[in-house]
């Protein structure tokens, strides 16, 4: 066992590049539950996404353009459960879960010509002089354009929904969406908007997975993550500050348990591999103790009856 | 008063089934207040929603100050000067008041301006209200005043207000009306809903009174008796209630000591109640909302587990048993809240009637539910009580707010219980409504049941209670018989159950 093998410079500059796919997939569904809908469908248009984005930087060579189509990927997949809850008025539940199993396959079936292909890179941010400083240089100055973007767009949901007209149209339809339409606000045309955003989101989140974190595309190769931004975005209290947190520490504890691994730490691998999952929900379950709860008309299906 | 505001001419709505309005028509004057009258169900509530723009009208048209006035949805009624206090579901719980206010205004200016703005009016208008808190902490009485100062802040010319003092006290009444006159003054004029005609005639220039969704007359309050109006509404003679006065039997009910800590860090903690209710007597509690009503009910009904003595039941401790004991020896309660804490919203009226008659009605064996004993006593209620639904099968939150009222006491009174615990029996429902429900009340302690009937309404209070205490902060003043007392010294019961207690003690 070597625990000076580990840089810890190193460690997070990689827990930023582990945690970025979480985390821009836990923003969108925060966006949409925040609406007051319940999207189960995050880990279908991550994958979708991460094939979308994967195939189109490879026809085109170009990794920003595999990007956006990523994004619209995850939109479009997030259409069709739009569809299916806001107008068919189907079970959001049931509907997320298909969605999820329709990614995963539709995924599968675009991505056989695409195994063993290798991606064009990313260029990383490269600012001369402040990108080589020591520690700072590696941690803050020398990531991919997309790990910035989640940050910024983290900052900029928590601001939105903070302080904007439209977060706080957004927050009303989420906590009582009869009093939002008794108000004449279109809840239905809300709440799709929110749900196009937190595909693109999620579509984004894969695509980072496939060009950038891991640059190849398998078969399942979001592995979960949609499933654990779900779980973030309810153990973070609906709050995007501490979805960044969650998903840093998420990505964090799996960085070093790797690393753990690698330098032959006398703990069962398996123990090492569960701990990110482990370690991440007691946190956010401690801070999510106070007495924010879930929106008012989450996963509650809306139709102007009365 | 110069001239017409609005006029609405021959407005029709149909929904399947009901014809909520059939050829509406009366004219709204500037600067004055306006009634509109109906039972339950009369269709007040859809006109209302047509002039909000919420609903748009079959047939018909309406004319705003000589213009032709279909707004397509609130936000052109607002913008043309029409503003609408709700009877229910239009605030958030888990905003603030500030936030909810904003949501209500087309243009909202910055949060920090908003909020001093809010501070401002409400002081004004004498309804104080601080911004930064959120509104499902707040009373009933205060998430009223948000939803006026919202429509205050608009500078609205026609201020539409369905049932704005079900929820307050004689005395935010008064300063309700004062603002509302004020209001009045600077030439706003109000379209006022409401099922006591005692206000209506001390506040309205004009009444309009629809009976199933027809104009069946009009009225100048102010020279028509509260009677009169009601027999209009109604289409027939009314019935007030009418008691058989039964001396006091045994004491029922004996609650001595009680203090509670609330559940919900907002609510108000019970400090040292002390009551006794006999057989056949009515005990009213009166006081303003938020002063530990809903702790009492839940402290009686079992909701919250107190010490086994401090609530005794013919001699027996049941201070530790939990609801479903408790209805199994007769101590049965109606709270509030109708929707969801008297009646499972979206459950339907056979399913609602099981959750709480199944003990006492025998409507379960083995763990096997009896539907059709149970559908039996669910029509006895709606029959019993004149629930006006197409059907037992329908679900609670379809029925209108005193439908469900209704059937909500029915289903407890019909149980015969001993012991009955009501907060505000008659909240939103109709003159001829309440009347039947107080009147149930009576016949229940006729019957030997002892009787808790919380209410704002101290006119409800006086009608049918044979003591009366009023509930302050939590502490109860000391009871009294409600024949002979006054006003003030009702007032002074409310405002001052600290010293009373001293006296009590």
């Amino acid at each position: 066992m070597d625990l000076s093998a580990i840089n810890p410079v190193l460690l997070i500059a990689s827990l930023m590049v582990a945690a970025t796919p979480l985390l821009l997939a836990a923003i969108g569904e925060l966006v949409v539950e925040k609406s007051g809908v319940l999207n189960l469908g995050v880990e279908g248009m991550m994958i979708v996404g991460a094939i979308a984005g994967f195939a189109v930087s490879v026809e085109t060579g170009s990794p920003l353009l595999g990007l956006i189509a990523a994004m619209i990927g995850g939109a479009l997949l997030s259409c069709l459960f739009a569809f299916l809850t806001q107008f068919a008025l189907a079970n959001q539940v049931a509907s997320g879960l298909a969605l999820t199993l329709f990614g995963l396959g539709l995924s599968a079936l675009m991505g056989q010509g695409y195994v063993g292909v290798k991606p064009p890179a990313m260029a990383t941010l490269d600012i001369p002089v402040i990108s080589d400083l020591p520690v700072i240089g590696p941690i803050f100055f020398s990531h991919d354009p997309v790990l910035y973007f989640g940050v910024f767009l983290t900052a900029a949901v928590w601001y939105a929904l903070k302080f904007t007209r439209i977060g706080l149209v957004l927050r009303a339809t989420g906590e009582n969406h009869d009093a939002a339409h008794a108000l004449g606000y279109h809840v239905i045309r809300v709440r799709v908007i929110a749900i196009l955003f937190g595909g693109a989101c999620a579509g984004l989140g894969g695509a980072y997975i496939s060009l950038i974190r891991v640059p190849q595309w398998t078969e399942g190769m979001t592995a979960g993550i949609g499933w654990i931004a779900l779980a973030l975005v309810v153990f973070a209290s609906w709050k995007p500050w501490r979805v960044l947190l969650g998903a840093y520490l998420f990505g964090g504890i799996n960085v070093l348990q790797l690393n753990l691994q690698a330098a032959g730490v006398a703990i069962p691998v398996e123990y090492l591999a569960m701990s990110p999952y482990v370690i991440t929900i007691v946190v956010l379950v401690i801070m999510s103790r106070d007495k924010t709860s879930a929106p008012g008309s989450l996963g509650r299906i809306f139709h102007a009856s009365s | 008063m110069t001239g017409t505001l609005l006029s609405i001419q021959g407005l029709t709505k149909a929904y399947p089934g009901v014809v909520a309005n059939d050829t509406v028509s009366f004219d709204i004057q500037e600067g004055e207040v306006h009634a509109l009258l109906g039972e339950n169900g009369a269709g007040k509530s859809t006109l209302v929603k047509m002039i909000y723009g919420l609903v748009k009208p079959d047939t018909g048209r309406m004319v705003w100050k000589g213009q032709e006035f279909a707004p397509p949805e609130p936000r052109a009624a607002r913008a043309s000067g029409v503003a609408m206090v709700f009877q229910h579901f239009s605030l958030f719980d888990a905003l603030n008041v500030a936030e909810n206010v904003a949501l209500g205004m087309e243009n909202p200016p910055q949060m920090r301006d908003l909020a001093s703005r809010i501070r401002e009016v409400s002081e004004n208008y004498g309804l104080p209200l601080d911004p930064y808190r959120t509104v499902g902490d707040l009373s009933a009485g205060e998430r009223q005043r948000v939803e006026i100062i919202r429509c205050l802040l608009q500078d609205p010319k026609l201020l539409i207000m369905d049932e704005p003092t079900s929820v307050l006290t004689p005395q935010e009444v008064d300063i309700l009306f004062k603002t509302l006159r004020k209001l009045q003054s600077e030439g706003t004029a109000i379209l006022y809903i409401s099922h006591k005609l005692e206000e209506i005639r001390a506040l309205c220039d004009h009444a309009t009174i629809l009976r199933l969704g027809k104009n069946v007359g009009t009225c100048t309050p102010a020279e028509t008796t509260a009677r009169d109006m009601a027999e209009m509404m109604v289409g027939d003679t009314l019935q007030t209630p009418t008691r058989t006065a039964a001396e006091g039997g045994e004491v029922i009910l004996d609650v001595s000591g009680l203090s509670l800590m609330p559940s919900n860090p907002f609510g108000t903690p019970l400090k040292n109640i002390h009551f006794t209710v006999r057989a056949g007597e009515i005990l009213g509690l009166g006081g303003v909302a938020g002063n530990g009503q809903d702790e009492l009910l839940a402290a009686l009904s079992g909701e919250a587990l107190t010490p086994s003595d401090a609530v005794k039941v013919k001699g027996n401790a049941i201070g530790h048993l939990g609801p479903n004991q408790r209805r199994d020896i007769g101590v049965l309660a109606a709270p509030e809240e109708r929707l969801g804490h008297a009646a499972a919203p979206n459950m339907s009226l056979v399913e609602n009637a099981l959750l709480t008659g199944a003990a006492r009605k025998n409507l379960t064996s083995n763990g096997f539910v009896n539907w059709k004993d149970t559908t039996s006593f669910a029509e006895d209620i709606i029959k019993a009580f004149d629930v006006r639904t197409p059907g037992s099968d329908r679900a609670a939150r379809s029925l209108s707010g005193g439908n469900l009222q209704k059937f909500v006491i029915g289903r407890e009174v019909m149980q015969n219980p001993e012991v009955l615990v009501v907060n505000q029996p008659t909240w939103g429902v109709d003159a001829a409504a309440a009347a039947s429900i107080r009147q149930s009340l009576l016949d229940l302690a006729a019957k030997g049941a002892a009787i808790i009937c919380i209410s704002q309404d101290l006119d409800e209070l006086m009608e049918i209670s044979d003591r009366f205490g009023a509930l302050n902060e939590g502490r109860l003043s000391a009871i009294r018989p409600a024949a002979g007392l006054t006003i003030d010294e009702i007032g002074l019961m409310m405002g001052g159950a600290h010293d009373m207690e001293v006296s009590h003690a």
